[in-house]
């Protein structure tokens, strides 16, 4: 089975000067969700644009589904979904009015069984005959997805899908997203938040200044990235760490209050034996203790410093 | 072909319509019967026969044809530029859809659009004058031909401007002064020969010469010559289309 999306070396210089793209290779398996995350002006929306049509490419070669997309454009927009970042959409046609043009738009003929079938799973469907203008703000973004699913894509690019919208929504878009996983689609997103590409992907890339930078997939880029945290809640507030303490990377934070210690995962030990044993022997007592993980957010932080 | 995709189009511009009938009706309903009566009755009942036929009846195909022009070129340039403005244009540029239907859908609608008022004007007038139409298919080639033309001179607007004053701008300082110094209130014959030689350049003197010829017989310039340079028109548009949508011009970045 080919790859759900092939590029290489996409480049992409707009007319203004501005290189966007710079040699990006990418590649997509069938029915993953792939979170591509950058920050703002890092490319991540041209190489979206390029895939889809909208934006003309400077140079490379992209397939989806083993089809060329400027020779074979029938067939691979037939098969993309888009959900652009903006919310565009006609103010004063009805839900379903603007739904059943895009599926007619995809090649696709009437299916009105389909059509409600995408308008409920986006809790449309009481909206059906309201005027898209109406409609409250993360409706609006809720008819954007019905729109990009209307012609049942086999691969959906979700351009920032819940930027702006309210926790609620962004729940109820993720279980759409594992939903349509489980149905065989294959999604690619792009996104600010860490947290969602956290939660919902299982490959992930980091794009900056045109570059992808490194695509791993999620738990070994946590594992291999991730650095743990233990802290020590103290019984009495502490003013200074004690001499032997001091060299094993000790953090005093909350006021005293707390010890922070940091340890990768990866490695052979720990230390965290010895830290209590030496805690214990220089009579710091604690009342609590709590382990975390580094979050992607810290692991992209670190990685986009790296390169700049 | 895409047919599903052009029929959504299509309808989709229609529907357009539907939903504001009675402003796209009765307004040319109102502004013909004004120039009958500023015109037609006012004027023309101070003016003898012209070709033969009343001046009522002369300028029928004059106001048509104008009618025709400026709402080819409003219907088309407003239906590509609005997605342009409001952002839905990401949609039809990412369907899997060919340039030559996208063009087929818009020009097709705006230039629907154009033809229902033109014959509702046609039967407007039928209530302030006498007509005949001599060759009723020469009639009907003259009014698709300029409907489509222009709806795709319309449809270059749309895709150049990037605001809606330049929307305006073509239609107002270029359009309707071609249109109202194309014969469509006056024979050629009635100015002086060095203005006659001037509006030979003027392209609207072909489609009013061309038209009337339809519905009396006589024309200013012979119909072949009409005919020719309004498909000569068509073809430079069609040029033009094709160009901007190759190279992306105003609609990918």
């Amino acid at each position: 089975m080919p790859p759900a999306l092939s590029i290489r070396n996409l480049t992409k210089t707009y007319a203004s000067g501005f290189t966007a793209l710079k040699g990006v290779d990418l590649e997509v398996q069938p029915g993953e969700i792939f979170a591509l995350l950058g920050p703002n002006g890092a490319g991540k929306t041209t190489l979206i644009g390029i895939v889809c049509g909208v934006v003309n490419a400077s140079g490379g070669e992209v397939r989806v589904d083993g089809h060329e997309i400027v020779a074979d454009y029938r067939k691979t927009r037939s098969i993309i979904g888009l959900v652009p970042q903006d919310v565009s959409l006609d103010a004063f046609e009805s839900v379903w009015a603007t739904v059943s043009f895009s599926r007619g738009l995809f090649g696709k003929g009437k299916d009105a069984a389909h059509v409600e079938k995408v308008l409920r799973a986006l809790s449309l469907w009481d909206k059906k005959d309201e005027k898209v203008i109406n409609l409250s703000g993360g409706m609006k973004r809720r008819v954007m997805i019905a729109k990009a699913l209307a012609h049942e894509p086999k691969l959906l690019f979700l351009d920032e899908p819940t930027a702006g919208v309210d926790v609620e929504l962004r729940r109820d878009m993720w279980e759409m997203v594992r939903g349509l996983r489980a149905t065989g689609v294959t999604i690619i997103l792009t996104t600010h938040y860490i947290e969602e590409a956290e939660e919902m992907a299982d490959r992930i890339g980091v794009i900056s200044k045109g570059e992808i930078i490194l695509v791993e997939d999620k738990t070994a880029l946590m594992q291999r990235f991730g650095r743990k945290k233990l802290e020590l809640e103290l019984a009495e507030p502490l003013a200074a760490l004690p001499a032997g303490l001091a060299a094993r990377g000790l953090e005093i934070a909350d006021s005293g209050r707390r010890l922070v210690y940091s340890y990768d995962t990866q490695g052979e030990r720990t230390g965290i034996t010895a830290l209590l044993a030496e805690l214990s022997s220089a009579g710091i007592r604690f009342r609590d203790l709590e382990t975390r993980q580094s979050s992607l957010e810290d692991i992209f932080v670190d990685l986009v410093r790296e390169r700049a | 072909m895409n047919f599903h995709a052009v029929k959504a189009i299509y309808t989709f511009e229609m529907a357009r319509t539907f939903r504001t009938i009675m402003q796209s009706v009765i307004s040319p309903v109102v502004s013909t019967s004004l120039y009958f009566v500023v015109f037609g009755a006012a004027i023309g009942s101070r003016i003898e026969t012209i070709d033969g036929v009343s001046y009522g009846a002369f300028i029928v195909p004059g106001l048509i044809m104008m009618s025709l022009l400026t709402l080819s070129i409003s219907n088309a340039s407003f239906g590509i530029y609005f997605p342009k403005f409001t952002g839905t244009i990401y949609e039809v540029l990412s369907a899997p859809i060919s340039h030559f239907e996208i063009v087929l859908a818009y020009v097709g609608a705006a230039a629907t659009k154009s033809m229902m008022i033109g014959l509702v004007i046609l039967a407007t007038a039928a209530f302030f004058v006498d007509l005949e139409i001599r060759y009723p298919l020469v009639m009907v080639l003259f009014l698709v031909l300029t409907s489509v033309s222009f709806s795709l001179f319309g449809f270059i607007i749309g895709i150049w401007a990037d605001g809606f004053e330049k929307l305006q701008i073509i239609p107002l300082l270029i359009v309707m002064p071609l249109a109202f110094l194309g014969g469509t209130f006056y024979s050629l014959d009635m100015l002086p020969p060095v203005w006659q030689t001037i509006s030979l350049a003027n392209p609207v003197v072909y489609l009013v010469s061309g038209f009337r010829w339809s519905f009396i017989g006589t024309s200013d310039v012979s119909v072949w010559v009409s005919l020719t340079m309004t498909l000569v028109f068509l073809a430079v548009c069609l040029a033009v289309v094709n160009w901007m949508f190759r190279t992306g011009y105003r609609l990918k970045k």
